[in-house]
Parts: structure tokens; sequence; C-alpha cells
């Protein structure tokens, strides 16, 4: 590890154990690094494991889903052992996070200005004038214009892409080194989500924020992150930088992935579907969990899972064919 | 022949499957102790379009801008406040329930959300024969075989018929939607975010099956999406809408390469693009949409618009024509 890595995730194994002893391996050693002031995506379908991965770093995964195994070195302090009590001094202070729903995530009985300023009270022990004041100023900083009176309003009195940035000013209120968005515009219009990534990427400069970026959307990746790990059945299958990943795709899970997309900017007379679906977590084909819709699947690839290897400086795959 | 006899021609030529004209959808606001009428919500405000037999529209727009309010009023599942359709030359925004039943088979919907628009009490060969038994008197037999062939037709094991929609995956029940929409033999389908709920790789599946069932049943859609790249995939025509009114409606080319109302402009400039090498000129629109109780006076997408000047709150611009087959509603092009 270097000494600059902001995060460092070894090994990462999260498991859910479900009724009738069945084991589903949503995450299944993941491994990762996050520089300061990095934008890392990760990127994946439904049931790929990317929102586990995210959750397990926050240590947020409730019963039956359990940190199996390995390491989260946060400025080179592993979190998997720390306590319920000891992470709250890490969430929202050291890592910031924000997710799909800003709807669910707000507390709808109170103030946007109230769930500013407990954060703030919290974790900077400032006191509530302060508190107030410094509340005003991060939502004048995220964009409401008549920040007095959105402090006093409750959260089902702003639109979708209100909420979200009153979540990012939460969010961002302790100035917290790592911020976590897991599918940040998922539910906005695309309008609203130009505004929104806009106003992250603005964020992160402002602050130095590194950003983890979760997100099922290949074009938000490709216009956000500076490096994107694709994530199939709970594992990494590609890990490289964004522009690597669009101009040369390795993993067939990728090119697939990407043919499969309809394009703005190309016209095709037909999309390049993946045949099959997902697996779910408790019922991975053995071998390489993608060769059941693999078009160059080999005999040996049902035999055993591929490793994640080096096939050039910078770009990691987990398939046969590279190796 | 002189032009206007060549254009005349062709707009007799013009095989029409569907005309809306000047539908109006308005919400009623109840408020208050006796639950009077306090304002409307104008869903749908004043859209006619029309629609050649074989060909796909697309209807893209953002939440709120009535796309799928318009959809249901052209089936009739919600009657229009104001204007006429016309399926086939015959009206029926007037006709009862009754008269409107033969009309049905030949027209169906397949909605976003194929956990909720299948009755979860009734299996695969049950739902697929409701409709059947509803407008044919098919006997058992055949329904069962019909059941089966379509099935094939959607891609699901014939076996599946016994089986109850838990037990698909979302990709799987959309089928079923569709095969149950087939039923009938439809002419025209509408279908209402079809994919939008579905994962990338299963929607390219899903958007390719439509297409292969398009050209095999020679089917007309109406596409209703949010997304703008599925619906340049899927169209021949687009329609964008705006706060229940449409902005701009032209064949696929002239909307996605050469845009003329800056709402499509800046609507295409936001969808975050795969192609890395190529950084188109992002023009971010300031604000949301406004509340379609209470829509700006004159031209609707003034208060978010780069380019608004005067005229613009004052009169509502309407749709015309700038090019063969191109409609924009902006005061831009208006002298």
């Amino acid at each position: 590890m270097t000494q600059n890595t902001l995060l460092d995730v070894k090994g990462l194994k999260t498991y859910f154990y479900l009724e009738g002893k069945k084991v589903a391996k949503a995450v299944d050693g993941v491994d990762f690094s996050v520089n300061p002031g990095e934008t890392v995506a990760l990127v994946g379908e439904s049931g790929s494991g990317k929102s586990i991965t995210s959750l397990s770093i926050m240590k947020l995964v409730g019963k039956p889903g359990k940190i199996e195994d390995g390491q989260i070195l946060f400025n080179g302090k592993d979190l998997v052992p720390l306590s319920d009590k000891q992470m709250t001094t890490v969430r929202g202070r050291e890592i910031g996070m924000i997710f799909q729903e800003p709807m669910t995530a707000l507390n709808p009985v109170f103030t946007i200005g109230n769930q500013i300023k407990e954060t703030l009270i919290r974790h900077k022990k400032i006191s509530k004038a302060e508190a107030e004041r410094k509340a005003i100023e991060l939502l004048k900083l995220v964009g409401f214009p008549r920040a007095e009176e959105t402090m006093k309003e409750y959260p089902h009195q702003l639109s979708g892409g209100m909420r979200q940035r009153a979540m990012i000013a939460i969010a961002i209120s302790c100035d917290p080194k790592l911020l976590i968005a897991d599918e940040p515009t998922t539910a906005l219009d695309v309008t609203i989500q130009a505004q929104i990534l806009d106003l992250m990427d603005e964020m992160k400069k402002k602050f130095n924020m590194a950003v983890l970026l979760i997100t099922h959307d290949l074009g938000v990746v490709a216009e956000y992150a500076e490096k994107v790990m694709v994530m199939y059945g709970g594992q990494i299958v590609e890990q490289t930088t964004v522009e690597n990943l669009f101009l040369n795709p390795k993993h067939p899970y990728t090119s697939g992935l990407l043919e499969s997309l309809p394009s703005l900017d190309k016209d095709v007379e037909r999309l390049g579907a993946i045949k099959g679906m997902v697996p779910a977590a408790h019922e991975f084909p053995s071998g390489c969990r993608f060769s059941d819709r693999c078009p160059h699947v080999m005999d040996k690839c049902r035999a055993a899972n591929p490793e994640l290897v080096t096939v050039e400086p910078g770009h990691n795959v987990r398939c046969y064919l590279y190796e | 022949m002189s032009l206007l006899e060549k254009e005349l021609e062709k707009k007799v030529e013009q095989d029409y499957i569907l005309e809306a004209k000047n539908i109006k959808k308005y919400f009623p606001i109840k408020g208050g102790v006796f639950k009077r009428e306090v304002g409307q919500v104008k869903a749908v405000d004043d859209v006619s379009l029309s629609i050649l037999r074989g060909e796909t529209l697309g209807v893209v727009g953002e939440s709120g801008s009535g796309k799928s309010t318009l959809g249901r009023v052209i089936l009739r599942l919600l009657d229009p406040t104001e204007g006429q359709i016309f399926f086939e030359n015959e009206e029926i925004s007037k006709m009862s329930n009754r008269q409107l039943r033969p009309y049905r088979r030949d027209m169906q919907i397949v909605f976003q959300d194929p956990f909720a628009s299948l009755n979860p009490k009734m299996n695969v060969q049950e739902l697929i024969e409701e409709p059947l038994l509803v407008q044919t008197d098919m006997s058992k037999s055949a329904r069962k075989e019909k059941a089966i062939s379509l099935l094939e037709k959607v891609g699901l094991r014939p076996d599946s018929r016994l089986k109850y929609p838990h037990e698909f995956s979302g990709g799987q029940r959309q089928r079923i939607s569709i095969a149950r929409a087939l039923a009938l033999n439809p002419k025209f389908v509408i279908c209402d975010e079809p994919v939008s709920a579905l994962d990338v790789s299963i929607q390219a599946q899903v958007l390719n099956l439509m297409a292969d069932l398009q050209d095999e049943f020679n089917l007309t859609y109406l596409f209703i999406a949010h997304d703008l790249s599925v619906v340049k995939h899927i169209s021949d025509r687009v329609a964008v809408m705006y706060l229940g009114r449409i902005a701009e409606i032209a064949p696929k080319k002239n909307i996605y390469e050469t845009p003329l109302h800056p709402y499509t402009e800046a609507l295409l400039s936001a969808v975050p693009s795969t192609d890395i090498t190529a950084k188109r000129e992002k023009i971010i629109l300031k604000g949301d949409l406004p509340s379609p109780s209470n829509p700006p006076s004159g031209c609707a997408f003034r208060t978010r618009c780069p380019k608004a000047h005067e005229r613009c709150s004052l009169e509502r611009p309407e749709l015309i024509n700038v090019s063969e087959g191109h409609f924009v509603a902006c005061h831009l092009y208006d002298n």
C-alpha cells in the first residue's frame, strides 16, 4: 500500500445466510483502492454486488448478511473490526454517503435545517448558532437560492433533485475525505441528473474529496469517473481506467454490456443482447460466473473461476482469454 | 402534375392508423372541507398527432410531461377532457364502453412495471388466455395452443405456462406482458416505458424481441419512454413532450441530428455518453419542471429556456412545420 491511498479494500467477502442453509455470496473477494481526490466508479447490473460492496465499506450490512473476510483500510486503519459505536465517528464525518432515493434517506419528520445541523453538532462539536450559520452556507453552496427558508422546509416540500441537493449538503457538511454515492441520480430525470452530477463534480474539486460512484449507467461512468471496476456475480471482472474500458474493453461481459446499450452517437440495426440473465447470488455456476452467458466460453471456464490478472499495466481482467 | 397536386396526392396516400386531434386531459384538484374543485392539473394540454400504419412513434419527456397520460387517453383508458381520437378513421373518443369493445382487440398496451401489471394469482396460461376468453369464442384446446405459440414467439419455454408471475425475473415478466398484449393479434400497441425497469443486458433482449414482433405481425407502436437512447433505437419518428405539450415532433434523424427546440437540444446534451472520444457540450438547464397545475404563461419551457425572450411569456407557440415532417413549437422559428 502506498502512503497516500485513501481507501484500500482487500479480499472483501460479504455473505448472506439464507433459509435452508443457502449462502448468497453477494460480495466474493473484492480488491480495489481509491486515492485522495479521485473518482472511482463501481458499475454493474442488479445483483452484481456493487451496492453491498459500498454498504460493507460503511459497515451498514445488516442481518442475515455479514462481512465474512477481508480488510477495509481507510487512511491505513482497518474498519472491519470496529464496533458500531466506533463506526459512528467515521460515518458522516470521514466518509459521507448519498443514496439513490433521497425521500427515504431523509427523515420526513424533521426539517432540512434540522437534519444538516444534527450532523454538524454531532461531529463538529459546534454551538447551535454556529451550526445554523454553517447549514445555511452549505445549502447556498449546493444551489438553494432561498437557503434561509429551505432550512425550515420538510423533505416532502422539495422536488427530487432538490432533495438530492439537500442530501449532498448533509454528506459534505463535515468535509469528508471520501464520498460514497450509491446510484445518486437514478431516480432523477435526465436534465436534473446533469445538474446533480455537475454539482457533485464541483464539490469534489472544491473539497478535494474522493468519490466512490456506484451506478448501473455506463454513460455516467464515462463522463464522471477516472477509474472503473465492472462487477459481475459479486466479483470484479474488469478493473482499469475509464479510457481503457471504453476504448479497449477486454472482458466479454464488458463488451457485451457496451454492445447492448443503445447510443445517441451511433446507429445499430440490432442491439447485441447478452443471452440469459444475471444468476442469483446463491446459485452461481461453478467456474467462471459469466460462463453460462459468455459467447467465448471454453471447457476450462466451466471448471474453475479465473483469477483477476493484470493483462496490461493498469488493466486487470478476470477471464481465461487473457491468461 | 404540379407540386401542389403531388403534395395532395401524398396526403391521400398516407395511411394513418391513429389520429389524435387537440387532446386535452385535465385532472381536477380538490380541496377544502367540501372537496370542491380548486384547480386543474393540465396533464395533456392540446396535443395532436397521427401515427402511420406500421411505424413506431416514440414519445419522450421527463416525469410530469404527460406522456403516459397521453397514451392512456389514446386507448380510452382515461377519457379525454377535450379532443378527438380516430382509430382507422372511426372516431373512438365519444364511444361508450360497449361500442369500444370490438376496437379494444386491435389496440393493446404493455406497461412499465411487470410486477404490478400481471395478476399474481393467475398463472401464465390464465394470463394469456384472459383476453381470448373475453373477446373470442375459442375452445379450451385452441386457447392452450395459442398460449403455447405465443410463449414460443416471445422466447419463453412452453412448459412455463403453468408457473406464476413471481417465479419469473423482470425481463421474463415483460415477455409475458408482451405475449398477453399480442394474444388478440392487435394492430396497434402502446408501449409505456416497457424496458425502463430492466437491466441493460435484458433491456436489449426485450427491445430486439419487440422489433422482431413488429416485423412479424406488422404492428404499429406508440413507444413512450424517458430514455432518449432507447427511443432513438426503436422509433421512426419522435415527439418530445414538455409539460403536457409537444415541443417538437419529427423523423428520428431530424430530432437527433438537427434538433430545433431548445428543450430538445438541452435534453440530448444532458444524456451521459459512453463515447469518450466525442465530448459534447452540455447545456445544463436551471431549475425544475414547473408544476402542471400552474404552468408558466406563454411557452411552458420559458422559465428554463436559455433562449427565452419577451414574446415567450406572452404568447403560446404553436407547432409549426419547418421542414418535411418536422414540427416545432418555439417562437425562434415563427416570424
